[in-house]
């Protein structure tokens, strides 16, 4: 080794680097000042279009949930620009929008693959925020995603308006100021399914849970029990299998020898239609045990799911946020002009998220700014009609949306390719309230 | 061996141009639509992680599958320095490296009895084996599949001996300097900069010398009488710890750590990156990086509205045609896109994309000499 190879440490050779390191490493904050000067994240200014941020699972276990909220989103967008038939805007009622955009601005918006993977979600919500300068984030199929996308958006200042999620957790112990849920929780859904699954099963039942190993399938794994076992049921075991296992046979296989007469399936999107479909070919439903029909429950079940489970849903109960075949005049004016757009009707999570999108729009009309303290105020105790689920309220202890959650059957005879739930009861709002403190967490601050 | 210099350059003058790209690094992704400090800020993570998987791969050839359970393992140590002590980001960088150290030396003494294939898959049986115990094991460590999160009630013990507590969550700093944004893209940029001139010392002296000699050897080696092992289990360890370093910077720049940082995918994906770039070059590992979170982050992105705007110059009845086509390589398809480009580099350019572009100046260079006839250096004979 000789002395050319070396490093030019001399102390002039030093100095000049380090001045050319230090003036190119400061040389974006001069052209970034501005960025800084502003009064919150993404302020558009006097720009004249507004981006919105659309967060969804386009691969993974829930792809067909997010493809289908994707569309919902979009379809949003065209109705708050003015475009199309309007939808629920007709419906939605106190509403202040106009179909002229938010507060004069036309609509825009940038989308992004969840791939249901936390560290993706938040990259790719990263990237909407910082890149594309999007005001809102919205969308997701997966708690997961959601609680790590929504402490994201408190930590950048910029509001989440959730799509499908359904643990308790999103707006209990890892709720954020910023963040705001307008489906049902775990817990509700144990509320509205207990008692009829009481009246058709009995109360002297064995049930075995399998569960999603996610913060979603916890809540609802534990809600399921707490309803359940209030009613004089028995847990033989609640037994949890990974997100997107695929192959469910080897958890399946154990369900009858343990001499359960119910199986709670808490899974969700591909998974559930994965171990329902297995569970139903093992022949579980044609079974005896203890002298009673074997069961199967699905808590949280949606047409999708329906759809890719084929003839395995028939007779099953669950619980769903919105189903279309409801007959008040919003759903039914949003069906008719998703039907128009797409050709199919919309799943809940394309319900969900179409009604978040307007929510949050509304809101920035309400606030007449885009600034989001302002914004979450007027969410906050916001209480409206006109989008499906009849009177709701947007909770302002919780940020959770408080309406009526329907109870779901698996049609036995459908009529076409989309009748495959019926709703067997609509569980009203008082039933499945909750005193906000009993899932702990905190808010945290309006600014940051 | 009295002339180290490799291809043109010197290394002074590779180091510098070096730093002075990934620097500038704002600045010339812009019109790539690459300018914002997420992507930013994984470009230099990544390439941390690659470099410090080239130090194995590159000088040893031992391939290793399970480099992202130190990636992940670096992660949960960050996230657990700022829940228990302290959101300066220093005694997390610590702890990660010293875990990752730890971890790399526990599993490179049992892995490294093999050679080849079986190497390769007893790293991947470990990294599994830590990815299930993250995932469901150690639930109360890692919150499995949800991710490790910070909360407001942790205790923060250091934190809390000097000031009050926020009504929001505290945000990870470096005395005061918020290592979110461009400060976070820099103080990464800095640590790949060390860690790139770290690797380019180790290439340079006897050490790295002698794991070049186990790369073209190993039987040739011990029968001079040297025992291997040592060489080879440092080796593995300073990788390791790369990977550490890379790891607890991902929680440092976005604190939350899951276990599917540890999956397996995640180890294919280093292996990409370096066979992408250059096995073995200092450079190579970074670039390979780069190409891969470019693509995950900005091709993954592209949607049917953006493609008809770019197609916007075709007409009209062409637009449709060309989206649809052009649909299936972008958006959740861009994963297609990068086999393509893999199958390309491995087949034309085994020295990845670091060789192409030494082929370009050679072929530049050799032009030039036909015509100004000048003698480098290089075409000296060798002494």
């Amino acid at each position: 080794m000789t002395k050319d190879n070396k490093f030019d440490f001399s102390r002039r050779g030093l100095l000049k680097a380090s001045a050319t390191t230090g003036l190119i490493a400061s040389s974006p904050a001069f052209f970034m000042r501005n960025a800084w000067a502003e009064e919150f994240v993404n302020n558009p200014g006097n720009a004249s279009e507004i981006k919105f941020g659309f967060n969804v699972p386009l691969t993974g276990p829930y792809a067909e949930e997010g493809k289908d909220e994707l569309r919902a989103f979009k379809l949003a967008v065209k109705h708050l620009n003015g475009e199309g038939d309007g939808g629920m805007l007709n419906t939605f009622k106190p509403s202040m929008l106009k179909g002229n955009g938010v507060l004069g601005k036309k609509v825009g918006f940038a989308t992004g693959d969840t791939r249901t993977n936390t560290d993706a979600a938040r990259s790719s919500a990263k990237r909407m925020i910082e890149k594309e300068k999007v005001l809102m984030i919205s969308g997701g199929s997966s708690s997961g995603v959601a609680v790590a996308v929504q402490s994201l958006c408190q930590e950048q200042g910029v509001v989440f308006m959730a799509g499908l999620t359904h643990s308790n957790d999103t707006t209990g112990k890892d709720k954020r100021r910023y963040g705001f849920r307008h489906f049902f929780n775990a817990y509700m859904s144990g509320r509205a399914l207990g008692p009829v699954l009481e009246k058709a099963y009995g109360n002297d039942r064995n049930a075995y849970h399998l569960t999603s190993d996610y913060t979603w399938g916890w809540t609802q794994e534990e809600s399921m029990k707490a309803t359940t076992e209030g009613f004089g049921w028995n847990t033989t075991a609640a037994v949890r299998t990974p997100v997107g296992a695929g192959d469910f046979s080897q958890y399946i296989t154990p369900v009858l020898e343990s001499g359960a007469d119910v199986l709670v399936l808490n899974h969700y999107g591909g998974d559930m239609v994965n171990s329902l479909t297995q569970a139903v070919q093992f022949g579980l439903r044609d079974k005896q045990v203890n002298g009673k029909n074997f069961e199967i429950v699905v808590p949280l079940f949606s047409r999708l799911m329906a759809t890719g489970a084929g003839d395995a849903v028939k007779g099953i109960y669950g619980t769903t946020n919105w189903n279309w075949k409801l007959q008040d005049d919003a759903s039914l004016a949003f069906v008719k002009s998703f039907g128009a757009e797409y050709g199919a009707p919309p799943s809940m999570a394309a319900h969900t998220c179409y009604v978040q999108t307007l929510l949050y729009a509304n809101a920035c009309e309400m606030a007449g700014t885009f600034y989001p303290p302002e914004v979450i105020k007027s969410l906050e105790g916001f209480k409206f009609n006109g989008m499906g689920n009849g009177a709701t309220e947007y909770r302002a202890e919780d940020h959770q949306c408080f309406k009526d959650v329907l109870v779901v059957q698996g049609n036995e005879n459908p009529s076409n390719q989309f009748d495959l739930l019926n709703v067997v009861e609509t569980t009203p709002r008082s039933q499945v309230e909750y005193d906000p403190k009993i899932f702990g967490g905190e808010l945290g601050p309006y600014k940051v | 061996m009295s002339n180290m210099n490799v291809g043109k350059m010197n290394d002074l003058t590779r180091f510098l141009i070096f730093a002075v790209a990934i620097l500038t690094m704002p600045i010339w992704m812009d019109p790539f639509g690459g300018n914002y400090p997420d992507l930013l800020q994984k470009f230099a993570i990544y390439g941390i992680f690659a470099i410090g998987f080239n130090i194995l791969f590159g000088l040893t050839g031992y391939l290793s599958f399970g480099h992202a359970a130190f990636l992940g393992v670096g992660s949960y140590a960050a996230i657990w320095s700022f829940k228990l002590f302290t959101m300066n980001v220093i005694p997390a960088l610590f702890f990660s490296v010293l875990f990752a150290g730890v971890l790399a030396f526990i599993i490179g003494q049992l892995s490294l009895r093999r050679t080849g294939i079986y190497f390769s898959i007893l790293t991947l049986a470990f990294a599994q084996m830590f990815y299930s115990l993250a995932y469901s094991v150690l639930t109360p460590i890692t919150n499995g599949e949800t991710g490790l999160q910070l909360a407001h009630s942790d205790p923060r013990m250091i934190d809390s001996l000097f000031f009050e507590a926020g009504a929001g969550l505290p945000s990870t700093t470096l005395f005061g300097l918020k290592m979110s944004g461009y400060s976070g893209f820099y103080f990464c940029a800095v640590l790949l900069i060390v860690g790139f001139f770290v690797s380019m010392r180790i290439f340079r002296s006897p050490f790295g010398l002698m794991l070049k000699g186990i790369k073209s050897n190993q039987n040739r080696m011990m029968y001079t009488g040297l025992n291997t092992k040592p060489y080879m289990l440092t080796a593995f360890v300073i990788s390791g710890m790369y990977a550490g370093l890379a790891g607890s910077l991902l929680a440092i720049t976005d604190p939350i750590a899951g276990a599917e940082r540890m999956q397996w995918t995640a180890s294919g994906e280093v292996v990409l990156m370096t066979i992408l770039g250059g096995v073995g070059t200092l450079a190579g590992p970074v670039i390979g990086a780069g190409l891969i979170k470019y693509f995950e982050n900005i091709f993954s992105a592209f949607n049917d509205t953006v493609l008809a705007e770019i197609f916007s110059f075709l007409p009209e009845a062409m637009v449709d045609y060309a989206v649809t086509i052009a649909g299936l390589f972008v958006g959740s398809g861009w994963h297609l896109t990068l086999g393509l480009l893999f199958v390309v580099v491995v087949i034309f350019l085994p020295g990845g994309i670091v060789e192409g572009a030494g082929k370009l100046v050679k072929l530049v260079s050799k032009r030039e000499k036909s015509t100004g006839g000048s003698v480098t250096q290089q075409d000296q004979p060798g002494e």
